[in-house]
């Protein structure tokens, strides 16, 4: 077939590889005489066709095995994104979390008989809030956009408490997209604010907006620019000032391990994504975990249940009357709770420290090898990440996607790009504690030797990838006339 | 011990390219009076010793292994094929992220294709996301999908739903314009306990953007929802059907040919035990005209440059990261890997094995149902059920299950739970890894009970 490359010969889809009475794996025997269906459930209830495709083992086996060769992972190579912190996954996470007492039982067994799961999840809870100075924590939320979701309903619950109604929330121009997200979804409403040439919020444009309406400040540590609010005790005074609460945005909680506690910096509510901080694997997009930790003011309106510790063991305490209520069937990503509790007893006092210094050498590490041949807008010392700008690059015709599709040809996968929307051309690189220097060294080679090229050679940029799977793919089709389940007549 | 592999020689010749003298340099913009705090934490364990010490946890929670489990009530066990969790622990799989580089992540890409077309076929639907949390959270996410259609602020939720996918869906909703009226959809006699569609189909008028059915529902019946799907469109409401046990489509008729609107569910029965309630998959689908209100991850087939086939993550801007406060949902990591395990289990067992795990669910509660029938039980089975049945007990649900318990015998889920009602009833489950066994175990630890 003309153009198509050799290395990796595409994957049919599982549709392709079946094949009509081909057995598939053998369910277990039967345990009783069969009951028809039929005979016990209401005319047309029962359904005629089922339209699934019939594919061998080792056909289903090797099919998947083949798609995963088209993967990169944190197992194969450095995996530099930003905001995401892909760091190592240790393998004993993986054994812990199935170990047959931790997986079997149900949500809904007696309390009595899974002791030891509520008293992982109630250990947890607390060290979370004693690294991050939280007095209580919750470890329902899904994930980091959740627990964004719960504190801002904790912070509402909690004017409502004083008689207040505040609407507004102010939220940074570096922020990720799910803080804007979230607040829509709790109804209320984004005050953008700006950010300063320093690289901290702008303090004159933070009193401006300040008013009685302002509900809380949703405040990302250290910064998504990769830096630490180096006024962040005036901005909380301020914000308290005014009666409004901060949220701390958490997901790079990694670079303040051990180093700082962002609860004794007077934020209110922060979220931690422990598939980030505490290494739970990210699963090809998830499952990850949240966790929220409140001051005490907050904590009555926490979802409900939470475990609690009574002298005749564990229990689950049902919601109180102002809890803001459950969002999650039972108790959240419970197997990721398993696996960020064995990282934090693996590390122990000593290791959280260790983590912080790496993570944020490492970042300043790369930040002083690419200085020379990158744009960096806010170029201080940086915490676990470092923001470049491809605006040099730019003026020679090449854009930041361009970069990063040329670093796929060197086998490298590319860092975040085009975030924080307020740096041009972004190239937000994170390469967390646990690369080695050598391992940054490559990094940073070919990230010089791809900006080299942008000045010698940029059709190769512009090209590129090459040596990848597949060549830059038809986004424009892809969105205009959406082909997102496939049909036989395909 | 923190897994990074640096010697002080590598953080020498770090800082020195830096150019700063220690690390405590680079943490100067913290405030000096909180930095170093002393943290109440205890010492770093090796391998052998976390791995202990985790065990050690593990070794106090009961499994099925050493109990009759009858319980389901929304967390479903069924037999999985040993291949799924092989895929699912290669590293391929499990170490990477959302495939936000196409080229370097087509596997991801393809399966997430793969999988949106299977749930599509399954429920009968046009289109599918990538996954949710779970099945609760898909549920509050089908609500406010048919509030941005409909422009309409009235939801009809039959009580019959499960009662924590209600309260989340009550938390999804409680700050935006959104009315939830929960309408029983049972109702209670001496001679059992009944489901009343009617009453749920009465309750939906023109302010209804949608009503939400679960299937089978929370009490285990599959009842006919043809008057409901009547008065939905006579008034122009949407239908959500809940599926709490993907297994049960390999069986019934599928929601799509009901009139579904939307199908919000759960996938986790497809790709393990239970764990605890999670990490599951909450599955969202519906038709392709609503495509552009799906909140979540899409991935779409397309072309590259040289016209061969590849997948990309597509119709992002419904996505946070480029809407910001107008995404359709703020959802980011979401359940990959366990979906991704639900296409592979789907793909594993065949349209055959599906179907015959649900006949095997329905067969076993069926048996049991009629085992307990024979030792003096009385069954509350006037309405049809797949693999679930209302139990009277006259000593009271909760009481009932302690007694059970104490016989090694998990009797199900006291009702008493849901409504004040059902305090003298249990909801049993029975399954495809149900045994004779078990339902011995049951029987006569239920004779036990009640003797004398
Ligand atoms: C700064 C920041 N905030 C919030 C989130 C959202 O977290 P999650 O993806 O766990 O929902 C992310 C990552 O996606 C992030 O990088």
């Amino acid at each position: 077939m003309p153009g198509r490359r050799s290395i990796v010969a595409s994957e049919p889809l599982i549709f392709e590889l079946a094949s009509s009475g081909r057995p598939g794996v053998r369910p277990p025997l039967a345990q009783f005489d069969d009951v028809d269906p039929a005979s016990v459930l209401p005319e047309g209830q029962v359904r005629e066709s089922l339209d699934l495709p019939e594919v061998s083992e080792i056909d289903v086996m090797r099919h998947f095995v083949r798609l995963s060769q088209r993967n990169h992972s944190i197992d194969t190579a450095i995996y530099p994104l930003g905001s995401c912190t892909m760091k190592y996954n240790p393998k004993i996470n993986e054994v812990a979390a199935r170990l047959p007492g931790l997986l079997e039982p149900h949500p809904y067994q007696p309390e009595t008989s899974v002791q030891g799961l509520l008293a992982l999840i109630h250990d947890l809870e607390a060290v979370l809030g004693e690294i991050a100075g939280f007095a209580t924590v919750t470890t329902q939320p899904a994930a980091g956009s959740q627990g964004e979701m719960v504190g801002l309903l904790c912070i509402q619950a909690w004017l409502r408490s004083r008689g207040e109604r505040r609407a507004t929330v102010l939220v940074p121009d570096s922020a990720h997209g799910t803080n804007p997200a979230t607040a829509t979804m709790t109804g209320m409403r984004v005050e953008p604010l700006g950010t300063a040439p320093d690289g901290n919020i702008d303090l004159d444009e933070l009193d401006a907006k300040l008013n009685d309406d302002v509900a809380a400040l949703m405040l990302t540590l250290p910064t998504t620019l990769g830096l630490f609010e180096q006024r962040i005790l005036e901005v909380t005074r301020r914000v308290h000032a005014a009666g409004g609460q901060v949220y701390g945005d958490g997901a790079n909680m990694n670079a303040m391990l051990g180093r700082v506690r962002p609860g004794d910096l007077g934020i209110d509510v922060m979220h931690l994504n422990l598939h980030k901080t505490f290494t739970t694997p990210h699963g090809g997009g998830g499952p990850g975990a949240g966790a929220l930790g409140v001051q005490a003011h907050l904590a009555p309106f926490l979802p409900g249940p939470q475990i609690v510790r009574r002298d005749s063991g564990y229990a689950l305490e049902p919601a109180g009357p102002d809890s803001v209520g459950r969002v999650h069937a039972h108790l959240g990503n419970v197997g990721n709770l398993i696996r960020g509790y064995t990282y934090i007893r693996s590390l122990g006092r000593e290791g959280m420290r260790e983590v912080a210094n790496d993570a944020v050498l490492n970042a300043n590490y790369l930040r002083a090898r690419l200085a020379p041949h990158f744009d960096i807008p806010y170029n201080r010392i940086c915490m676990h990440e470092v923001v470049l700008a491809g605006t040099r690059q730019r003026r020679l015709g090449v854009r930041t996607t361009d970069i990063a599709k040329r670093l796929i040809d060197y086998g490298v996968h590319p860092p975040t790009v085009y975030f924080p929307l307020i740096v041009d051309e972004a190239l937000m690189i994170e390469p967390t504690e646990t690369e080695s220097i050598e391992s940054l060294d490559q990094f940073a080679e070919a990230l010089i030797s791809v900006a080299d090229e942008a000045k010698t050679a940029p059709d190769l940029l512009h090209a590129a990838p090459s040596a990848a799977p597949v060549r830059r793919l038809d986004e424009v089709t892809a969105n205009r006339s959406p082909d997102v389940n496939w049909t036989a007549a395909d | 011990m923190s897994y990074s592999p640096s010697t002080d020689a590598d953080r020498a010749r770090m800082l020195r390219t830096i150019g700063v003298n220690s690390t405590d340099d680079l943490f100067v913009d913290i405030p000096a009076a909180h930095r170093d705090p002393t943290l109440d934490l205890p010492e770093a364990l090796p391998e052998v010793d976390v791995l202990r010490l985790v065990r050690g946890l593990a070794d106090q929670n009961q499994i099925p292994e050493g109990v009759a489990s009858f319980l389901g009530a929304g967390f479903y066990r069924h037999f999985v094929p040993a291949l799924v969790d092989q895929q699912l622990l290669r590293s391929e799989w499990y170490t990477g992220y959302t495939p936000y580089q196409a080229e370097m992540t087509q596997g991801t890409l393809q399966s997430m294709y793969e999988f949106q077309s299977l749930v599509c076929r399954l429920t009968g639907m046009e289109v599918a996301n990538a996954s949710l949390y779970d099945g609760a959270t898909a549920l509050a996410e089908a609500v406010l999908m048919c509030r941005a259609i409909t422009r309409r602020s009235g939801v009809v939720m039959a009580g019959t739903v499960h009662p924590a996918y209600r309260e989340v869906a009550a938390t999804y909703t409680q700050a935006v314009d959104v009315d939830i009226r929960t309408v029983d959809g049972w109702s209670r006699s001496d001679g059992g306990v009944a489901p009343d569609v009617e009453a749920v189909a009465a309750a939906i008028d023109d302010t209804t953007s949608c009503v939400v059915l679960q299937r089978p529902d929370f009490f285990g019946w599959v009842v006919d929802p043809t008057p409901v799907v009547e008065a939905a469109e006579r008034h122009g409401a949407k239908i959500v059907y809940v599926v709490t046990d993907p297994i049960s489509l390999g069986l019934l008729t599928p929601p799509g040919d009901l009139g579904a609107d939307v199908v919000a569910g759960e996938l986790r029965a497809l790709v393990g035990p239970p764990a605890y309630g999670g990490p599951g998959a909450g599955m969202l689908a519906t038709r392709k005209a609503f495509i552009r209100r799906l909140p979540g991850r899409i991935a779409g087939r397309t072309t590259d440059l040289d016209g061969q086939q590849g997948f990309v993550l597509t119709l992002q801007t419904r996505e946070q990261h480029i809407r910001r406060e107008r995404a359709t949902s703020n959802i980011t990591t979401n359940q990959a890997l366990v979906a991704l395990g639900a296409a592979i289990s789907i793909s594993a067992l065949g349209p055959g094995g599906v179907r015959s795990l649900a006949t095997r669910s329905l067969s076993a509660a069926h048996r049991c149902a009629a085992a307990l029938k024979d030792v003096g039980a009385t069954v509350f089975d006037a309405a049809p059920y797949f693999h679930e049945f209302i139990l009277h007990a006259p000593r009271g649900g909760e009481a009932t299950v302690d007694a059970l318990a104490a016989h090694g015998v998990f009797g199900g889920y006291p009702l008493g739970r849901v409504a004040p009602a059902l305090d003298d009833t249990l909801l049993v489950c029975a399954t495809d890894l149900t045994t004779r066994a078990d339902v011995e175990a049951l029987t006569s630890a239920w004779q036990a009970i009640h003797r004398g």
